[in-house]
């Protein structure tokens, strides 16, 4: 049995985020994301959800409310330190112009070529693609690379903003088997989903977000079991 | 020197040129008459404005400090103007007339250090007024170009932040890319500068008789100071604001999307 007084890699205190012109996208969110779990973040589009995801790697900094990450205030750790420590993996692959071998040298430049291989066989990509450029990839393959990149880190958490709505059900199944291996490897994984079906594969943990609020538990299960859209909880 | 004295029958002359344009545009329905009546009009009040001003200024007998008076007002203007053209640019306004001022400061110090002209009202104006006039359109395009870069590749950017790089680097290859932008056409123009144009300084020499030689080294000159002033605001005004667009935290700030809309 773990610690139980030990931190969750990230947690999310009562954080609330008003955009510039004085609209509220998150209001008093509180959540965990386990070691060793994957908690989805489900809701509708325009529910926030992507905008709780960037609070984690600090791409954005809520209004009030604090995120912590292993029981520290990322306001107070280094940004570049954090974000090696807590990966992110965007909605649609982001890959910069030069080859694949390129693309993971940008995560750590002095990583050898055994090491890219490695991490290249984690995300089940041939090796062989290290000298192709981005144009020459597939989708599933452009997203395993942006993974594989953020792993060279070697984050803690990996943060998974939509990582297969533009992939097709081959791609999404094997992604989402992705993000449960390093789970069970002890990685703490958020993943965003609006994918109810998605939702149930894959959820150890779930918050339900509507119009920038947390609804309540009973809500999420009747989320979860595809019983409607969830009320907004207090 | 009869030959530089056009005075107002020649400058009446010249005036026929405005007359056969406004012509042209009234013949093809262009629309476009009033424009350049008020185009000529406002250009030659403005210039014989400022012929009286530089008259005092420029006089043998002037403090040289009412020159350095006149470039300090040229480096504020420029600023103001460059707001004006780009207003999607954030902080144009102070970055233009620190990049303007930075201009000024290098290229004057080098060509008074090397003592390519002597330092006097008639040196300083002129030639601040050149290195000005084109870094505008230079600093213009730096600025456009790097923010729309920095929201066309937002994803990019912020995947590098994500990836622990901090904002200088997440930013590089996007801040040279403006950079170059902004450089290339004066560099394309500096090389065809004798085969297909000749330029205004050497022409305005010649036709004011001096030696051929002689007006292609000062042309010459002045080319290099043009790139090096161009270059030294494209670089201020392209790294200032690049910083400017991340907070301290290594995250980039939301823009607004640029206009494309001319000048």
């Amino acid at each position: 049995m773990s610690n139980a007084a030990a931190p969750p890699l990230l947690r999310f205190e009562a954080v609330s985020v008003v955009s510039a012109s004085g609209t509220s996208l998150l209001t008093n969110i509180d959540g965990d994301v386990a070691a060793g779990a994957i908690t989805v973040v489900a809701g509708p589009s325009g529910a926030g959800k992507s905008t709780l995801l960037r609070l984690g790697d600090r791409l954005d900094v809520p209004t009030s409310g604090r995120v912590l990450f292993e029981g520290t205030d990322i306001a107070l750790l280094d940004p570049r330190k954090l974000r090696r420590a807590v990966g992110m993996v965007f909605q649609r692959p982001v890959l910069f112009a030069g080859s694949v071998d390129d693309n993971l040298r940008v995560a750590d430049p002095t990583a050898p070529h055994e090491r890219l291989c490695a991490v290249l066989d984690l995300v089940g990509l041939d090796r062989l693609l290290l000298d192709r450029t981005g144009d020459d990839l597939s989708g599933g393959e452009a997203q395993r690379v942006c993974i594989a990149r953020t792993l060279l880190t070697e984050p803690k958490v990996l943060l998974m903003d939509e990582p297969t709505s533009s992939l097709d059900p081959a791609n999404r199944r094997a992604i989402e088997a992705l993000a449960r291996q390093f789970a069970d490897r002890g990685l703490g994984v958020m993943w965003v989903s609006h994918d109810h079906e998605q939702v149930a594969r894959l959820a150890d943990h779930l918050i339900v977000l509507r119009e920038g609020r947390r609804v309540s538990a009973i809500d999420a299960d009747a989320y979860l079991s595809d019983e409607g859209e969830p009320e907004s909880g207090s | 020197m009869n030959s530089t004295h056009i005075g107002w029958a020649g400058l009446a002359g010249s005036f026929t040129l405005i007359v056969i344009a406004i012509a042209l545009t009234i013949w093809q329905k262009l629309r476009l008459s009033r424009s350049i009546a008020w185009a000529a009009t406002r250009a030659a009040v403005q210039l014989l404005a400022v012929g009286w001003a530089l008259r005092l200024v420029l006089d043998p007998d002037a403090s040289v400090i009412w020159a350095w008076a006149w470039v300090v007002v040229m480096v504020v203007f420029a600023g103001a103007t460059l707001r004006q053209r780009a207003p999607e640019v954030p902080g144009i306004w102070w970055l233009g007339t620190l990049s303007m001022a930075t201009v000024i400061l290098v290229s004057l110090s080098v060509i008074f250090g090397f003592g390519v002209f002597p330092v006097e009202g008639r040196t300083i104006v002129p030639l601040a007024g050149m290195m000005i006039g084109n870094s505008m359109t230079s600093c213009v395009l730096v600025g456009r170009r790097i923010v729309a870069e920095f929201s066309e590749k937002r994803d990019e950017i912020e995947a590098r932040l994500a990836l622990g790089q901090p904002w200088p680097e997440a930013a590089r290859p996007y801040t040279r890319a403006a950079l170059r932008t902004a450089l290339v056409p004066q560099i394309e123009t500096t090389k065809a500068v004798g085969l297909v144009v000749l330029p205004g300084a050497m022409t305005g020499l010649v036709l004011a008789g001096v030696d051929a030689f002689d007006a292609v080294t000062i042309q010459l000159a002045i080319m290099y100071l043009v790139l090096g002033s161009v270059a030294t605001s494209v670089t201020v005004i392209g790294l200032g604001l690049t910083r400017q667009l991340f907070t301290p935290d290594h995250r980039l700030r939301r823009l607004d999307r640029p206009t494309m809309t001319g000048r």
